[in-house]
């Protein structure tokens, strides 16, 4: 399972990519890009020169890279969930010190905004492992995938905490402080000012690997029924590119309150309530 | 594999121009020219670009600034001159501050006339300049191979 994710997830990320932008410019009243525009983006980006600004960022994206598939991998093994949370943080902390490493007051403050959106998610990812803990008695993915108690109906805070932080982690519309294909002057390109080329490449293929991960996730939620699991996860994607075309940036600020505020008031209160009334069911 | 004629990453900058070009440059991005179904992406950064667009006459000012963003695009890459300023300084040729056409501080692989240029003339220009691109990097390759 965990090479077949290896080989499949960036094919299947890349064609969530691209049809993520088609349905954006359909949104948009356009035609929108051919579907597998993203793999021909990285294809170009192999085939460009190679500009480095310190041989050190090469590395660090290259690990990026790597513990983004191992995080993947340790999921799709039906691992430890806290030993994915803990390679997932690991990963995110190797790109911004790649952003770091390259000399330059745009990727800085990419690299600051991205350390912030970090720090605004990762609780309520926290909570979703203890969460799902409770109802399951288990962190190890396979066992919560395959449990037959509908997950769902004991956390529906922690499932609409964890969208909050999904829209986060996808780089949406109103959290896209960090990088965006969007934000054209005002950010340069935040944390990938300084990748060009096969290293940003990388990146890209990264970004493919981690969409899988956190659709899988979703799917956690749903393990009870295999059909609605996937049927969420369509829907839960398309809710996140509506998202994405009906708001604008919002400041770090507003980023910090969304992903602490969901996981204090749905993913908290959630637990609260779950372990005072239904623990032991 | 030629990709690089499917995903053309553009740079905009408006080396002194009346704005007149840029605003058709950006009217192509607008859903009814919507240049994104070519794969095109306005970047705003120069090392992830691929085609150089710039508007207006160069002045003595951007001069220096022109350069620097032509030499921190990552080869191949290619230079599209939008309106008759970029392409020869136009009315403003003969005003002490203007250096005249953008071939004067960098080499311009393709010249879209007009004042303002029409959309429909920058796309058509934008993809001849893909053709451009495509030479370019069958030459990169050809010197890598011979190396």
């Amino acid at each position: 399972m965990a090479i077949v994710y290896l080989i499949l997830a960036p094919v299947l990320g890349g064609l969530i990519a691209g049809i993520d932008r088609k349905l954006t410019a359909r949104m948009q009243g356009r035609v929108g890009p051919p579907i597998l525009q993203p793999f021909y983006d990285v294809a170009k980006l192999f085939e460009k020169e190679d500009v480095t600004v310190t041989p050190s960022q090469n590395f660090y994206i290259l690990s990026y890279l790597v513990f983004m598939a191992v995080t993947g991998a340790l999921f799709f093994a039906g691992e430890d969930l806290l030993l994915l949370i803990f390679a997932f943080t690991l990963a995110h902390i190797f790109i911004v010190l790649g952003a770091y490493a390259a000399y330059s007051p745009y990727s800085y403050v990419g690299a600051e905004r991205e350390l912030i959106t970090l720090m605004a998610y990762e609780p309520m990812i926290i909570l979703t492992a203890i969460g799902l803990y409770l109802v399951t008695g288990s962190f190890y993915v396979e066992t919560i995938a395959t449990s037959q108690v509908p997950v769902i109906l004991y956390l529906p805070g922690v499932f609409l905490g964890f969208l909050t932080v999904l829209t986060i982690k996808l780089r949406k519309s109103p959290f896209d402080i960090s990088t965006s294909h969007h934000a054209h002057q005002e950010l340069v390109k935040g944390l990938t000012t300084e990748f060009s080329g096969a290293t940003l490449a990388k990146i890209e293929i990264a970004h493919w690997y981690e969409t899988v991960v956190l659709l899988g996730i979703v799917y956690l939620f749903f393990g009870f029924n295999p059909l609605l699991g996937l049927a969420v996860i369509v829907v839960a994607y398309i809710l996140e590119i509506f998202i994405d075309n009906t708001f604008s940036r919002m400041k770090w600020q507003m980023t910090m309150k969304s992903g602490w505020g969901s996981a204090a008031i749905l993913g908290f209160l959630n637990l609260v309530v779950l372990y005072y009334f239904y623990l032991g069911v | 594999m030629a990709y690089l004629k499917k995903s053309p990453w553009l740079l905009h900058y408006d080396a002194s121009s009346c704005n007149g070009c840029d605003i058709e440059v950006l009217a192509c991005l607008t859903p009814l020219y919507d240049v994104e179904r070519f794969g095109i992406i306005n970047t705003g950064n120069p090392k992830h670009a691929d085609v150089f667009v710039i508007t207006g006459g160069v002045n003595e000012m951007n001069r220096e600034v022109v350069k620097n963003i032509y030499e921190q695009m990552p080869d191949p890459k290619v230079v599209v001159a939008v309106g008759i300023c970029a392409a020869t300084g136009g009315v403003f040729r003969e005003c002490y501050n203007i250096a005249g056409g953008v071939d004067e501080v960098i080499p311009v692989d393709v010249y879209v006339p007009g004042c303002a240029a029409r959309p429909e003339s920058i796309i058509d220009g934008i993809v001849k300049a893909l053709g451009i691109l495509e030479e370019k990097r069958a030459k990169m390759k050809g010197q890598e191979g011979s190396a």
